[in-house]
């Protein structure tokens, strides 16, 4: 949700919209009074797959809990599909809770019902017959690749099968939004990959809108079109995944981006940075190049423009949201002169660059 | 032993699995209800009521510290109500139940209690009714536990039934103390200990058996 996606998109046609929302949790027994959401304003479009990533307690299960009504604002409003979940009673919350899919860290799947019957599990809810209920599951088994696993018990299974058992039952009722409640963050990077390779296909194939809130970065990076970063309560930065992670604004986004691997500095030259150059001091600068730039033979060009030695300290080559992206992080002479040249280099290729301090 | 002890014997284990058998029916249809209303009124749970929670849960607490000889004598008129007798078989259903409720219902609340608060958010995320909770989710997950449960039940039903034969409640236990005890017959005592053993190796054997095919959690395939 940059600022022009908000502009664009007319609330009546956003999948969810944040209006803001506020929500307090009054002081019981040992902890004292808490806000966990201060003013929140999003707006979450159809069809697309937005994160909301954030640190533990900063707020965002309270805010994926009030899409389907589990939490209630203390104030302003939610709206899912243009419908205000505060308003809604109990039995108009369930049946809007019938379209609303959603999957969990732990699962949450019945122990003592199979694979199959866990899956079916909603539409039971729903009161469909038994024969419509096969008709639905079966499909829905061979979508998350289980058909032969559909009389095992999820204890039978792996972390990774389980996740693709409580994806499948999210689907059930053939919502058009589901919830993502950190649901690869109890998984290893593989299984996390395969499982988030599946919500991008079911994003891609049934047009479904998914809203996840996760506190990784690596999650974020691989399946969203658009992120909201959020800290103590409030949303700090948003915007399309690929401009957030290209031009991260707010501390808490670096913060959380710094996690990325390769865009931690060795350890050695971590340590030796300086705030401040000293004369003979070298200049410590992250490129950051996307798009055509990525293509060009950009080092030997800036080599031979700078004049000078450049050392490649780190650097990463990957893709965001499937575009290229590339960050490099330099090290070349701190003088007036050469970072002068540098400096023009990179305005005239277009280059993001961020100093990052200096070293002997 | 003569055959007419044999079959006194033999007819007061019926008597004893008889007054089991009952009371822990009508004791678990009562408390099974209790045990989940405990575990599921409390604040902001399916059926919110703390005030009658606490209220149950007072009542609960009473019947359950009061030792079951006294709850039996205290109770006498309300049997003799119920059965138009205080004493024999019939007369000891009474008090066996009455006890059985509250054992019944906190197990049962226990039992509940242990399930993953992450089912139950997952089922009202699927839009399920607090019912369906209870009956879709709540016992279907608890079922090991229960039926754990229940055989503790039935155990301590049979312990509590030999007591009541102290005041003449009929069954193993009044046989054992008018004959072993009050007749110098330990031959007799011996025998009666030996089947109330054995009852309650039964019961727990069937009831840890049940237990194990319910439960799809911890088995080993």
């Amino acid at each position: 949700m940059s600022v022009s996606a908000l502009k664009a998109t007319s609330p009546a046609d956003a999948a969810v919209v944040f209006d803001g929302v506020s929500k307090h949790f009054p002081a019981s027994g040992q902890s004292g009074a808490f806000t966990a959401l201060d003013n929140v304003s999003l707006t979450v479009d159809r069809g697309s797959i937005t994160g909301i990533i954030g640190r533990s307690g900063a707020g965002k299960s309270t805010l994926i809990r009030l899409v389907n009504g589990l939490e209630k604002p203390s104030s302003g409003k939610v709206l899912v599909d243009g419908v205000d979940v505060g308003g809604l009673d109990e039995a108009a919350l369930r049946t809007l809770r019938r379209n609303v899919g959603m999957i969990f860290q732990h699962f949450n799947l019945l122990s003592s019902r199979t694979v199959f019957g866990n899956i079916a599990l909603p539409l039971e809810i729903s009161g469909m017959d038994k024969r419509a209920i096969e008709q639905r599951v079966r499909p829905l088994l061979d979508l998350v690749g289980l058909a032969d696993k559909h009389g095992r018990y999820p204890a039978e299974l792996s972390g990774g099968q389980k996740q693709r058992i409580g994806i499948a039952r999210a689907l059930a009722t053939e919502p058009k939004l589901l919830l993502s409640d950190e649901a690869t963050s109890a998984l290893d990077p593989e299984t996390t990959q395969s499982i988030l390779d599946l919500l991008k296909r079911i994003n891609a194939e049934l047009g479904l809108t998914v809203l996840l809130i996760t506190h990784e970065m690596e999650v974020v990076k691989a399946v969203t079109s658009d992120v909201a970063v959020i800290d103590h309560g409030r949303i700090v930065e948003r915007g399309h995944t690929f401009d957030v992670f290209t031009h991260p604004k707010h501390e808490t986004t670096r913060a959380l981006l710094s996690g990325l691997p390769g865009s931690k500095l060795p350890d050695a030259v971590a340590r030796a940075l300086k705030a401040q150059p000293a004369p003979g001091d070298r200049a410590v600068v992250r490129l950051t190049f996307f798009g055509a730039a990525a293509e060009r033979p950009l080092i030997s060009q800036l080599i031979k423009s700078v004049g000078a030695e450049v050392n490649i300290i780190a650097g990463t080559i990957d893709e965001i949201g499937g575009a290229p992206y590339g960050s490099l992080v330099v090290a070349y002479g701190a003088d007036a002169e050469t970072s002068g040249r540098a400096e023009r280099f990179f305005a005239e290729n277009g280059l993001v660059t961020e100093v990052l301090g200096y070293v002997a | 032993m003569s055959p007419d002890i044999l079959l006194r014997i033999g007819g007061a284990t019926v008597d004893t699995i008889y007054m089991v058998a009952v009371a822990g029916l009508i004791g678990s249809l009562i408390g099974l209800p209790i045990g989940i209303f405990l575990a599921t009124s409390g604040k902001g749970e399916l059926f919110p009521a703390p005030t009658l929670n606490r209220i149950v849960g007072l009542i609960v607490n009473a019947t359950r510290s009061t030792p079951f000889i006294i709850l039996v004598v205290a109770i006498i008129p309300f049997t003799r109500l119920l059965t138009g007798t205080s004493i024999g078989t019939k007369a000891a259903i009474v008090p066996l139940t009455i006890a059985t409720i509250p054992f019944v219902a906190r197990l049962v609340e226990a039992a509940i209690r242990e399930i993953d608060k992450g089912l139950i958010e997952a089922a009202r995320a699927m839009g399920a009714t607090p019912m369906q909770i209870v009956f879709k989710v709540l016992l279907a997950e608890a079922r090991p536990a229960l039926t754990l449960a229940l055989t503790m039940t039935a155990v301590s039903l049979i312990g509590y039934s030999a007591m009541v034969g102290a005041v003449g409640g009929g069954g193993l236990g009044d046989l054992g103390i008018r004959y072993g005890y009050q007749r110098f017959m330990p031959d007799v005592m011996l025998v009666v200990v030996i089947v109330l053993i054995v009852l309650v190796q039964l019961v727990q054997s069937a009831g840890d058996g049940l237990a194990r095919r319910f439960d799809k959690k911890n088995r080993k395939t």
